[in-house]
């Protein structure tokens, strides 16, 4: 089985899979970075997102070997300390899940999202995140929470994220 | 001082306590301060009406139990699960409310069998009216012992001190936390007959929109659903299924998985698993298992199942009641008949099942996602044939269930594969599995009669439903001579709970059934409705709703035509009107849903956010069956069990959602997860009927 170095999350790690392997599986059980979920294994609800060189990824169907040297980010690594991404403190002001399962997949997703398009209309977020799936059907927070993100990280507004 | 008017304690009887546990106990179980216990007679004389099983280990008499420790945090142990719905937030708002302290001081321990009590599980939007109303009791009983204890350090008439800010006060500012008053303490405390709990008039923190008290683990991703749960030690299994349903296990050729490093194969009977170091090699060891499967021919398909339904009734040992007929009365003049269908459909929680399980020494600890976590330990002590208190059932909060996990099928698997490896396994179940092996909301038949009079007036309705449930199946309505019966059948697939259960399905057949009536007598759909209506309640949802948007035929628009269609219902002390504006358009699809209007009302609001975010989800999750979901299914296979293949709502799928929250503070909350989505389907399907004949099967289509 060969070897490969992937850099997750600003370290190299080192793994001995299959280059067919998911990316997601070794994230979450050889890794321990189990906030990117398992939803469907079919890159078809956006569960597992993470960020590869910036660009949101579908991690379940991404192979271990197609990953090269491109810089891995999960949701592990996106608040600094304390401080929680302007996404994530979005998400939690507008309280934009329910049971919280597809949330670290579509806070990455608009992660990925903002960096291509800093100011989306309410139509261009739920086209651009139409691929991820919100079970508990709470996509109108979450088009609500991305647009407010976006406007705060345009502006420089971003308010810091507190420790409770 | 009308803090004090409110805190002032009323009964005139001195207070009894009833000290069950020796101090020795009491600090063992909790270390120190107060308990109290909530009964479970009061508890759970609501759930199913089915009777409580005796759980060996359980305490019996317990349904919750709420602690103040030496720091004077407020721990309550309830068996409830949190799945989404968040009562971990609203559970959390009644104690902290009760008690005077802010919602941080309050934690919930749940769902863990060997250490929260008995509960028949999470289902039925019964924690709200339920359990809510019992913790309320318990932390204003604790707060009465709180106050009795500063009196006692005081020496002062009871009735003069307060508590506020987690703090007992008394006169000339004199205050006392409660962290020094649980100090040292091990009391028991019973609720009184009339405990002083608030009138909903005096809500602080219920009745606000605070967020999910753990919202930031979600937002972070540190949340650990039960497929993340690790122990030291594991290994991963995966099981070997039945190429089709009723598949017995014929022969097994798995030299090639076992010859893979580290991989075990497990038979047993017609079960067949693999366990892997890693969950990779358990999915390629599993692929690698060749299993010859025999699978019963000539079962019924998504084309024959109506057909199936009708013929296969499930008697129970009993006659299958008669059907509704029902002799049209005299004054009828014009009948309508209509045939329903409902297919089975997925529930498809983004979690799939999971489970960790663990044996040590003979005894069993499996993580699950279920909203039965007692029941599933049943279901495992009596797989193992082991006694119930030798089985530990953990609930991390859920990536949801809607009804879907009531059941312990992936905690079963994941035990068996571990009493095999003789180490902790996890098994998450993959999309594929969840789709063909999970069950469905019941497929059903509704057939519907009725008759109206030289005045349009309902007269006559007789009311069939086969197999999909008896939920919602009274009509609210006015409508004279009436029969109205729900028939058992025998269904080829897995079926379960779901989301409001078969009131989405009845109240489709109903509410499509009162618009075509309204269409075929020319009355407006709103108020033929209100003419058969006597329930204030649901009168001022449809009244509420009709005043936003005016149901009738098509209004044109310049390049566009549009309709409009309007339905309400009533289920599990919920009270709902939807309405759905439709328009024809240019685009590849016939027709598109633009705007829904929903006004919902449940008594007393707990938290008009979370509310609001469980009123839009039931919408949201509503448009699914309503637009494309069914489970397409032939010789025993799904066919269509892929997320690519099977649509869930998505974004783009997301119309504008009106939503009407009616806040009733004079009636008792009831649960608001499940009522909110039963008039979806039919406002849609209404709607739509501006543009043509609708087929009368869902999801809802458009016929040529």
């Amino acid at each position: 089985m060969p070897r490969f170095v992937l850099r997750v999350n600003g370290r190299d790690r080192e793994i001995d899979a299959e280059p067919g392997d998911s990316l997601l599986s070794v994230l979450r059980y050889d890794f321990g970075l189990s906030g990117s979920r398992y939803g469907c294994g079919e890159g078809q609800c956006g569960a597992c997102t993470v960020l590869l060189d910036g660009l949101a990824a579908r991690s379940c169907v991404t192979r271990v070997g197609s990953v090269g040297a491109k810089a891995i980010t999960t949701i592990e690594a996106l608040a600094q300390g304390e401080r929680l991404h302007p996404v994530q403190q979005a998400f939690l002001e507008a309280e934009a899940f329910q049971c919280g399962y597809c949330t670290s997949g579509m806070i990455m997703a608009a992660v990925g999202l903002l960096k291509t398009n800093p100011n989306p209309s309410e139509q261009e977020v739920a086209r651009l995140m139409d691929r991820s799936v919100c079970r508990c059907g709470t996509y109108p927070r979450i088009v609500k929470a991305v647009r407010l993100a976006a406007e705060r990280m345009r502006t420089g507004t971003a308010v810091m994220g507190g420790s409770k | 001082m009308s803090d004090l008017e409110i805190e002032r304690y009323e009964l005139s009887e001195p207070r009894r306590y009833t000290f069950e546990l020796e101090r020795r106990e009491f600090i063992r179980l909790f270390g120190a301060g107060i308990v109290v216990a909530v009964a479970a007679a009061d508890a759970l004389a609501q759930e199913t009406g089915r009777q409580r099983p005796q759980g060996r280990g359980d305490t019996p008499d317990l349904a919750a139990w709420l602690h103040i420790d030496e720091a004077g945090l407020v721990h309550v142990s309830t068996g409830k699960v949190e799945i989404g719905q968040n009562i971990r937030t609203s559970l959390s708002q009644t104690v902290a409310d009760e008690l005077r302290v802010p919602l941080a001081s309050v934690t919930l321990l749940m769902a863990d069998t060997d250490k929260t009590p008995f509960d028949q599980g999470t289902f039925g939007s019964q924690t709200t009216p339920r359990m809510a109303p019992q913790l309320a009791k318990a932390a204003a009983t604790a707060r009465e012992m709180l106050i009795d204890l500063a009196a006692a350090q005081w020496r002062v008439d009871r009735s003069t001190l307060a508590a506020r800010d987690a703090r007992i006060v008394g006169p000339e500012g004199r205050s006392l936390s409660y962290a020094e008053l649980t100090k040292g303490q091990a009391l028991t405390g019973t609720i009184p007959a009339s405990p002083a709990t608030d009138s909903r008039d005096h809500w602080k923190i219920r009745g606000t929109a605070v967020k999910k008290v753990d919202g930031r683990a979600f937002v972070t991703g540190a949340h650990q659903y039960t497929p993340d749960i690790a122990r030291p030690g594991l290994v991963y299994g995966r099981i070997v299924r039945p190429d089709g349903y009723g598949g017995t296990l014929v022969s097994v050729d798995d030299a090639r998985a076992r010859a893979m490093p580290g991989v075990a194969v497990v038979r047993d009977g017609d079960f067949l698993g693999v366990i892997a170091p890693t969950e990779r090699a358990a999915s390629r060891a599993a692929a690698a298992v060749q299993a010859t499967w025999n699978v019963p021919a000539g079962q019924p398909s998504s084309e024959t199942i109506y057909e199936y339904l009708k013929k296969n009734p499930d008697r129970g040992g009993g006659e299958a009641p008669a059907i509704a007929t029902l002799a049209m009365p005299d004054g009828v003049v014009r009948t309508f008949e209509a045939s329903y269908r409902i297919p089975y459909i997925a529930h498809t929680p983004l979690e799939p099942r999971a489970a960790v399980a663990e044996w040590q020494d003979g005894k069993l600890t499996v993580w699950t996602g279920t909203q039965r976590p007692f029941g599933v330990r049943t279901e495992l002590a009596e797989a193992f044939r082991i006694p119930e208190d030798r089985v530990r059932v953990i609930v991390p909060d859920m990536g949801s269930g809607y009804g879907g996990k009531h059941t312990g099928e992936a905690a079963i698997e994941a035990a068996r594969l571990a009493k095999a490896a003789s180490r902790p396994v996890k098994l998450v179940w993959t999309r594929a599995e969840e789709f063909s092996w999970a069950y469905f909301r019941p497929a059903g038949v509704i057939d519907i009669k009725s008759g109206v009079d030289a005045r349009g007036q309902i007269v006559a309705w007789a009311f069939d439903n086969w197999n999909s449930g008896g939920s919602g199946l009274q009509t609210p309505y006015d409508v004279g001579a009436k029969a109205q019966l729900f028939h058992p059948a025998k269904s080829p697939l897995r079926q379960g709970s779901y989301r409001a259960l078969a009131a989405t399905a009845n109240h489709y057949a109903r509410e499509m059934h009162m618009d075509e009536m309204a269409r075929a007598l020319g009355v407006d759909a709103v108020e033929f409705r209100l003419r058969h209506l006597k329930d204030d309640r649901l009168r001022a949802v449809l009244t509420a709703v009709a005043e936003k948007i005016a149901p009738g035929p098509a209004r044109d628009e310049p390049g566009r035509r549009r309709g409009v269609g309007v339905a309400c219902g009533t289920e599990k002390g919920g009270y709902v009107a939807t309405a759905a504006e439709v328009s024809r358009g240019s685009g590849p699809s016939p027709w598109r849903l633009d705007r829904i209007v929903i006004a919902f009302e449940c008594g007393a609001i707990v938290n008009p956010d979370g509310l609001r975010n469980q009123v839009e989800g039931s919408v949201v999750q509503g448009l699914g069956g309503a637009l494309f979901e069914a489970i397409d299914f032939a010789d025993g296979r799904v066919r269509n069990g892929t997320l690519e293949q099977y649509r869930v709502p998505r974004f783009k799928d997301v119309p504008i959602i009106e939503t009407m929250l009616l806040d009733r503070r004079d009636i008792p909350s009831a649960g608001a997860g499940e009522s909110s989505m039963i008039a979806v389907a039919p406002a849609i399907g209404s709607a739509v009927r501006a543009f043509g004949k609708v087929d009368t099967a869902l999801p809802i289509r458009l016929l040529a």
